[in-house]
């Protein structure tokens, strides 16, 4: 198994935070991880990305390059940034909330997820990204949630166990809209 | 002691810390701001002392003023920022001074860029400043190199009195990975009776310097120096090698370079090429000898590196032409892709290149 994960939208909508997630939970089930941020000269507001390797052998380069197995945009430039370093048949779970449009590539496996309006049904918009990930986590089954929640304390600190049930909660709402659709 | 996820910058403090470092002098730059962020928060903590230096000028300086007190102690920077350490480490270098210097080198020359490059390699293996002295390099291509490269570099600096470099690239710097630190078995180390820390009114006072006026003098220092060095290629020579027995095609590459080249040599074993690789861990001294044990069946030695074939100098040194050499780079920040690399794989296999 190897996972080669691209996330992606604009600063502040807690890009890097799931792909943090995504590599310390992959790390607590003694999987090899490696996590790349984007970083260079950006504006406020600019977009951001992180690149996340999840396999059980070591890990080779940890920047996706036409490689990529997922991508998860959360805006439109990144999705038109990024559709492009996926591999045939690899899947991009588009923000229904914010990308009006279509990927232009017909060979990729498309999930449609409406990260913000699942998140406001949650009373709290800033868990869209947790919604991304958590239909990410539901198609590829990569990590556990467990794993989420556990690796969610490391890397937000131990005092943030409040903030557990309404993550847990986005997590679920993703799972649940990519079920609906693969169920179609 | 659990792994834990950490970007290479936080290791490298971490690591420091791990190995005794009590002081810490730096300057911030991309794409290695993140060392003396962590040093400032985790060095007091630890009982030590970091510093914000006007320059990096004056970084250097004053861990050449910790290294003779005897203190272990550290300076970390980005290519322009070492650059200006240079006068700092020759000097540190001719009074034996011990110190650690960390480079996560960006694109050059000059000011240059933020993202990552390997184009110091000659600065980190040839010595940037002036004369006769040579400094041991670490080129680690993982976080937990990172850990384990930065302690060792701690126990060498002292025993051997000199300055020892790493030499990674921002890649490294910025990627997280899982590291663990584990106890590692302390190396017998001789007492720093030359530190000046004061006689006591029992002594002589030591004097750390790198003044000889009288040519015989400093030729003997040099010669005194130049055993050391001459033990250092003897000894501390380290790399990881694999296939070379049978390779078509060798590939060369350090640092964040080499996983990029692991991820092509993948690709290339599933299209039934056979390759081989040579990853030095250091880069001075660099692994001459293992190119002996290329065997008769490769077609080529190909290195990879983020500049213009610095490394190609030292290949070709270890290759002796037994091989054609040849050569895949990027520079300014760009990275090179596996893709490109496999190309080129196929066209050395297959006799087009």
């Amino acid at each position: 198994m190897e996972e080669k994960v691209i996330m992606a939208g604009f600063g502040g909508q807690g890009i890097m935070a799931i792909g943090k997630l995504l590599a310390y939970a992959g790390m607590l089930e003694e999987k090899q991880v490696t996590w790349m941020p984007s970083y260079g000269p950006e504006m406020r507001g600019g977009t951001a990305n992180c690149a996340v390797v999840v396999s059980d052998d070591s890990v080779g380069s940890p920047l996706i390059s036409k490689d990529g197995t997922a991508a998860i945009a959360m805006n439109l430039p990144s999705m038109i940034k990024f559709e492009k370093e996926l591999v045939p048949g690899g899947k991009l779970i588009v923000n229904k909330s914010l990308i009006d449009v279509k990927p232009t590539r017909s060979d990729l496996d498309v999930y449609y997820v409406s990260a913000n309006e699942l998140a406001l049904e949650l009373g709290n918009g800033k868990v869209a990204n947790m919604v991304m990930l958590g239909a990410y986590i539901e198609l590829t089954k990569v990590v556990e949630v467990e794993s989420i929640l556990k690796a969610f304390l490391k890397v937000f600190g131990e005092n943030k166990t409040d903030l557990i049930p309404l993550n847990k909660e986005a997590l679920a709402k993703g799972a649940e809209a990519v079920k609906k659709l693969q169920e179609v | 002691m659990a792994k834990v996820l950490m970007k290479g910058n936080e290791a490298v403090g971490a690591a420091a810390i791990k190995a005794g470092c009590k002081y810490f002098f730096g300057y911030p730059i991309t794409p290695s701001s993140e060392i003396p962020e962590y040093m400032s928060k985790a060095l007091p903590e630890a009982g030590g002392v970091f510093l914000q230096a006007e320059s990096e000028v004056a970084a250097i300086n004053m861990v050449y003023g910790a290294g003779g007190a005897g203190a272990r102690c550290m300076t970390a920077s980005s290519s322009p920022g070492i650059s200006l350490k240079q006068e700092g480490i020759t000097y540190a270098a001719g009074a034996e001074v011990p110190c650690v210097i960390v480079n996560m080198m960006r694109g050059g020359p000059g000011l240059g860029s933020i993202q990552p490059g390997q184009a110091d390699y000659y600065q980190s293996t040839r010595g940037g400043g002036n004369g006769d002295y040579r400094t041991l390099c670490y080129a680690p291509a993982s976080i937990q190199e990172i850990v384990d490269y930065v302690i060792l570099a701690f126990d060498k600096a002292d025993y051997y009195r000199n300055p020892v470099l790493i030499a990674a690239d921002g890649m490294i710097g910025q990627m997280m990975e899982a590291v663990e630190f584990k106890e590692s078995a302390h190396t017998d180390l001789p007492p720093k009776d030359w530190a000046t820390v004061g006689t006591g009114g029992k002594r002589k006072p030591n004097i750390i310097n790198s003044v000889y006026l009288e040519a015989e003098t400093l030729q003997a220092h040099n010669k005194n120096l130049e055993n050391k060095f001459k033990m250092m290629e003897e000894k501390e020579v380290l790399y990881e090698a694999f296939g070379l027995e049978d390779a078509e095609v060798v590939l060369v590459a350090y640092g964040t370079t080499s996983r990029i080249v692991k991820t092509a040599i993948k690709q290339a074993e599933k299209k039934g090429i056979k390759v081989g690789m040579v990853r030095p861990i250091t880069i001075w001294p660099f692994p001459y000898d293992v190119f002996k044990t290329i065997g008769s069946s490769a077609k080529g030695v190909l290195a990879v590196e983020m500049s213009q074939g610095q490394i190609m100098d030292d290949v070709k040194i270890a290759v002796e032409g037994r091989q054609p050499v040849y050569f895949n780079g990027t520079q300014g920040g760009m990275v090179p892709t596996p893709a490109s690399i496999l190309a080129d794989i196929e066209k050395i296999a297959g006799g087009t290149k």
